[in-house]
């Protein structure tokens, strides 16, 4: 049964393989990727380490539930295409999921092995299988149920969207992504940077949901260029998951926020990410010179990092990192803190800008900031920072880059009367069921929580197409006892 | 290779890009660096209202641009946009031509002019701004407004749409800076005549740039005449995503892609405008000097496009 040659009392003593990294002072300078992949005989000792659990718990740490047992045997017997076949059957994105997830947090941080060893590097594993498709040219595809017949939209092409679509082609329905940019992939194309996600493993992916049969149309903005009612009622949908995400920025409301050189974290990222700014003028659309200038981000979270990493290699001399509350309260990963650091970022903790200063041409010369301490815990748990009386400082800065979070993206709820939606409008669907107040619609990933992470989007896609399926079989439409969100407000 | 399989290695190419592109039905020049495309977007052409725009991205490697579109035909599934020829994407869409594509068109973006029968409005085009106002105006006309409108251009060449404007409008003002047609002197000079002249203006609706809207907005001013401008503000995704077209109204900072892009004339911080959309001033210059060194170069990027000299090669 098992393809596992080593006694399990040996497997533990076996060390988890590193990842091979990109060099920090090479890196800082350029947008190829950190990480570098397990090569196929650290692959091999890795998988050899797992121990086969009969209850395995990192499937159940896993926000999709990868069949994680399951894989690593199949790695173990070097059959990595039925692998690769067998991690798409929960999840349409291993090439992304390999690379972003926060595996500490979920099947790695599950693994009974880290009790009191390592983790099984189960992200590293997929990963591996991922690349090595794309080496191969090989690559493992479900099998497909018989065509039902519905049609299914999915609204966004971001990661909810595009699990939910990959599940329910799985189950024979004719699912197609609508997208309002170009490119397919939502955050993970404009929001993610290339040296963390390359563009190109994104494609790839996408591509593979096309040989399963999903369809894709870019440049439509729903709620603008089609509504949800003409989705149902015009172009024939029988269902439709909307996971359009929190792409709106928020802005501090400080002085001297639209002056040249201040920058949304969307707006700098999207310029680098998805429009390739750092090869201009290969590439039309521009962005700041970032070349020997001083760079500052605010915020604290895993976008804030991407962003103060890109200004990095797109030539910055010096790099800060303003936070408002101490290191121990970052939403961003561990990894990429530290990665942040070895290549230069210097981190500001309990420090908050108050205005922007500019020069008589409208650019950004400075910022004004204060300190911060930390008093009591408010209402995510967290020390709340307080102003420091009399602390104020000023850091010339070239550009500031404002990574403070994001809110729902209106223009669907807007053009949607019947899709309710709570007091900060994000849609309001059932938890489990993921049921809009609109007969045929459901909405999952950030519209529906806010800002979270691409494993959790893809959960709720998950959910979605699960959901989607049931009413499609079935025709029943149970309206939500009790929206999702009511209780929070 | 042979030319046969050359040409056929064309033709599958041209076929598989065709369906997911934009096709221009009709190019033509209006005036010198202005030119009037059509271009195939059924969803877009029946959707859009006066005052909406498109982003657009000519080839892979391209920007994407913001475009007012100037009319549509929902039956054709057409829309129909113009566009000056300043910096380098313009310049390369303006030779494009007949039977070629545009990459990406995406639209309607932003909201539709607030139309209602106000009284008599009057309606001001700068340059390639009368394209612009164009569709308004004839919504403005259509809900039973008297329309005066104002047309400038630099001289009477810059003068477009003429025949069209004249057509929605109750009456119609053309000036032009050196006197060459119309009227010599400015927009506003005509519209303070109008004022002065005891003519009760209701709305003002004034597109152009962004020194003629802002004096457009300050001879309006006193008189407590409700004036609206669209702001041409730089822009990626034109659905609020990114912020970059932020403006500032009332001091307070709204996105003219999804708040706009028409604003009351009279809140708007024309400075902020004017230093945001001169960011990238020298980035623009650099693309352009290197567009206008090799456009051959750059046109070989656009779907579908097909170079005459290549045509003559496969014939040859």
């Amino acid at each position: 049964m098992s393809n596992n040659p080593i006694k399990p009392k040996d497997r533990v003593k076996i060390p988890r393989q590193g990842m091979p990294e990109q060099d920090p002072a090479r890196r800082a300078h350029n947008f190829e990727e950190v990480n570098l992949g397990l090569p196929e005989e650290l692959a091999k000792t890795e998988a050899t380490r797992c121990l086969e659990c009969k209850k395995p718990v990192c499937a159940h740490g896993c926000p999709v539930g990868v069949k994680v047992r399951e894989f690593v045997d199949l790695v173990l017997s070097q059959d990595y295409r039925a692998a690769a076949a067998k991690m798409r059957e929960d999840n349409v994105l291993p090439a992304i999921t390999g690379r972003v997830c926060p595996q500490e947090d979920q099947c790695e941080g599950s693994c009974v092995l880290g009790k009191k060893f390592e983790p099984l590097a189960i992200g590293y594993l997929e990963r591996f299988i991922a690349d090595w498709e794309a080496e191969s040219g090989e690559v493992g595809l479900p099998p497909r149920a018989p065509a039902t017949g519905k049609k299914v939209a999915c609204v966004g092409s971001g990661p909810a969207a595009l699990t939910a679509a990959g599940d329910l082609v799985q189950k024979g329905h004719d699912v197609t992504v609508f997208e309002a940019l170009h490119e397919i992939g939502g955050v993970l194309v404009y929001g993610i940077p290339e040296f963390r996600l390359p563009k190109d493993i994104v494609r790839r992916d996408v591509d593979n949901m096309r040989k399963m049969g999903v369809k894709f149309e870019t440049n439509v903005v729903v709620g603008q260029t089609l509504t949800i009612d003409e989705l149902m009622n015009d172009e024939g949908f029988d269902a439709i998951f909307v996971a359009t995400g929190a792409g709106l920025p928020r802005f501090l409301r400080i002085p001297g926020e639209n002056l040249n050189g201040v920058y949304s974290a969307n707006e700098f990222l999207s310029r680098v990410n998805l429009m390739k700014a750092y090869r201009f003028p290969d590439y039309d659309q521009p962005i700041y010179d970032c070349r020997d200038k001083t760079v500052a981000v605010i915020g604290g979270g895993n976008t804030a990092l991407d962003s103060i990493r890109t200004a990095l290699r797109l030539g910055a001399k010096k790099t800060f990192m303003i936070y408002r509350r101490s290191e121990k309260e970052m939403p961003g990963r561990a990894e990429e803190i530290h990665h942040a650091r070895d290549e230069g970022v210097e981190i500001q903790t309990l420090t908050h800008p108050v205005e922007f200063l500019g020069n008589d041409k409208g650019w950004l010369t400075g910022a004004r900031c204060i300190r911060m301490e930390l008093g009591e815990p408010d209402d995510s748990g967290r020390r709340r920072p307080v102003p420091v009386e009399g602390s104020d400082f000023e850091i010339p800065l070239d550009v500031v880059i404002i990574a403070v979070g994001t809110g729902p993206n209106p223009l669907v709820q807007s053009t949607t009367p019947d899709l309710a939606t709570n007091k900060w409008g994000y849609i309001e669907a059932n938890e489990t069921s993921l049921r809009t107040s609109k007969k045929g619609v459901f909405a999952g990933g950030d519209i529906v929580t806010g800002a979270a992470t691409v494993i959790l989007a893809m959960g709720a896609g998950r959910t979605a197409a699960a959901s989607i399926h049931e009413y499609l079989t079935t025709g029943v439409w149970e309206l939500p006892e009790k929206p999702a969100q009511e209780a929070s407000a | 290779m042979c030319p046969a399989a050359g040409l056929w290695c064309h033709l599958a190419h041209f076929l598989l890009q065709r369906s997911l592109m934009y096709l221009i039905h009709e190019a033509r020049f209006l005036a010198p660096d202005v030119k009037l495309f059509r271009i195939e977007a059924p969803r877009v052409a029946r959707k859009r209202r006066a005052g909406q725009f498109v982003i657009l991205r000519v080839h892979d490697q391209g920007e994407r641009i913001p475009i007012t579109i100037a009319d549509s035909d929902a039956e054709r599934g057409d829309i129909t946009i113009v566009v000056q020829g300043i910096g380098k994407t313009t310049k390369l869409l303006n030779s494009l031509e007949t039977g070629d594509s545009i990459l990406d068109v995406v639209g309607p973006l932003g909201k539709p002019s607030e139309v209602e029968d106000f009284g008599t409005a009057v309606v001001i085009g700068g340059g390639v701004g009368a394209a612009i106002a164009y569709p308004t105006a004839v919504a403005l006309k259509n809900a039973g407004n008297r329309v005066i409108s104002i047309l400038g251009g630099r001289n009477r060449e810059l003068v477009v749409l003429e025949d069209e404007i004249r057509a929605a409008s109750d009456e119609v003002i053309v000036t032009t800076d050196d006197g060459s047609y119309g009227q010599k002197g400015l927009v506003t000079d005509a519209l303070q005549k109008l004022i002065d002249g005891g003519v009760k203006i209701d709305y003002v609706l004034a597109i152009g740039p962004i020194p003629m809207m802002r004096a457009v907005a300050e001879t309006t001013r006193p008189h407590g005449i409700r004036t609206v401008v669209s702001l041409n503000s730089i822009m990626i995704d034109g659905t609020g995503m990114c912020g970059g077209c932020r403006v500032s109204i009332d001091g307070k900072s709204e996105f003219a892609c999804v708040d706009g892009p028409e604003f009351d004339a009279h809140r708007v911080d024309f400075d902020v405008m004017r230093n945001r959309n001169a960011m990238y001033r020298g980035q623009e210059t650099e693309a352009l000097d290197r567009f206008m060194a090799d456009p051959e170069s750059e046109l070989a990027r656009v779907p579908g496009h097909r170079c005459r000299l290549e045509d003559a090669e496969v014939e040859g």
